[in-house]
């Protein structure tokens, strides 16, 4: 397990939980949730610096980026062209390459539009960025994601924030096997074992913000994300028995008295 | 004096400062920030060099909590 890393494009990290930054009640109950989880990575928004209140604290003054992996990620964003803007913001403000790519096509259940998707992942590929892709749980759009170089494929287990967990298993577990670069679960996820459950499935991590800032006491929550993504990483590695429709007792029956 | 809009805002600028001297007046030169400059993303290796002319539509954003 020591040697155990998640791997996306050209970085290396340590917990396959990742976690978003976005709900909490203050940016100290963000910090704090972020530390509990024990996630080397978090996603970020890009908006509008609040130029009216020059002393209103930013994000960076609670998360060290220097420590903590930022992922851009264009949530909000309802086009190409408004993901695009964000991203190359992102990318000269931070310097780095890898972001999260999101282009929603519906207010209501936040689905992702897979059209404007493909478009965008071909051209920030092109610019030279490395893309965690945001998408339905369609196998053949997966492969498609994969095949214009997507950095991961992040689909989603339920829509966003509606804590639902994986609605669709058999679609996840095609993914997951056809899949060379890391496959992630974005969005949908309720409780710590909908976790535990994608990472038996396979998944390489999992990307939760709802779940544990919506939580009554998401310090608390964020600790148990981040022994039910380990809890089921190590399932998957040592490989579940085999299911059978009969009983098959424990103990042994010679002996009996 | 120069007539902008930054971030959504209509405000007024001294003519000719730079984006540096804007981010200085806001407290951002040493926050992690990105200038868009009428639709132009600019490099940080020029906010010394570029003026802030009237009616120029400039947008600072920073990176904010999110999913």
């Amino acid at each position: 397990m020591n040697k155990d890393f998640l791997k996306i494009a050209d970085i290396k990290i340590k917990s396959r939980l990742i976690v978003g930054t976005g709900k909490y009640k203050n940016l100290l109950e963000t910090a704090k949730a972020v530390k509990a989880s024990g996630a080397d990575m978090v996603t970020v928004a890009v908006r509008r610096v609040n130029v009216t209140d020059k002393k209103k604290p930013m994000l960076s003054d609670y998360i060290n980026p220097k420590k903590i992996i930022f992922l851009p990620n264009t949530a909000g964003c309802f086009n190409s062209y408004e993901a695009l803007r964000t991203l190359r913001l992102a990318r000269e403000m931070g310097g780095w390459k890898l972001v999260k790519l999101e282009v929603l096509g519906d207010k209501k259940n936040l689905y992702p539009n897979m059209i404007e998707t493909i478009k965008s992942t071909k051209t920030l590929v092109k610019e030279g960025f490395q893309v965690m892709v945001y998408c339905t749980d369609d196998p053949l759009l997966a492969r498609k994601l994969e095949d214009v170089g997507a950095a991961a494929i992040m689909p989603l287990a339920a829509p966003i924030g509606s804590g639902l967990g994986i609605q669709n298993k058999t679609n996840i577990s095609m993914i997951i096997k056809q899949t060379k670069v890391p496959v992630i679960i974005d969005a949908g996820i309720g409780t710590a074992s909908d976790a535990t459950i994608a990472m038996e499935l396979g998944c390489d991590g999992v990307l939760i913000n709802s779940a544990i800032a919506n939580a009554k006491k998401p310090i608390l929550m964020a600790e148990s994300f981040r022994e039910a993504v380990k809890s089921g990483r190590k399932s998957f590695l040592a490989g579940r028995m085999k299911k059978k429709f009969l009983a098959s007792s424990s103990s042994p029956a010679k002996g009996i008295i | 004096m120069a007539k902008i809009q930054l971030n959504g805002k209509k405000i007024t600028v001294k003519s000719s400062i730079s984006l540096f001297e804007l981010l200085l007046k806001y407290k951002l030169s040493n926050k992690r920030v990105a200038i868009e400059h009428n639709g132009k993303i600019i490099p940080k290796t020029k906010y010394k060099t570029k003026l802030v002319k009237n009616n120029d539509k400039i947008e600072i954003v920073h990176f904010i909590g999110g999913g």
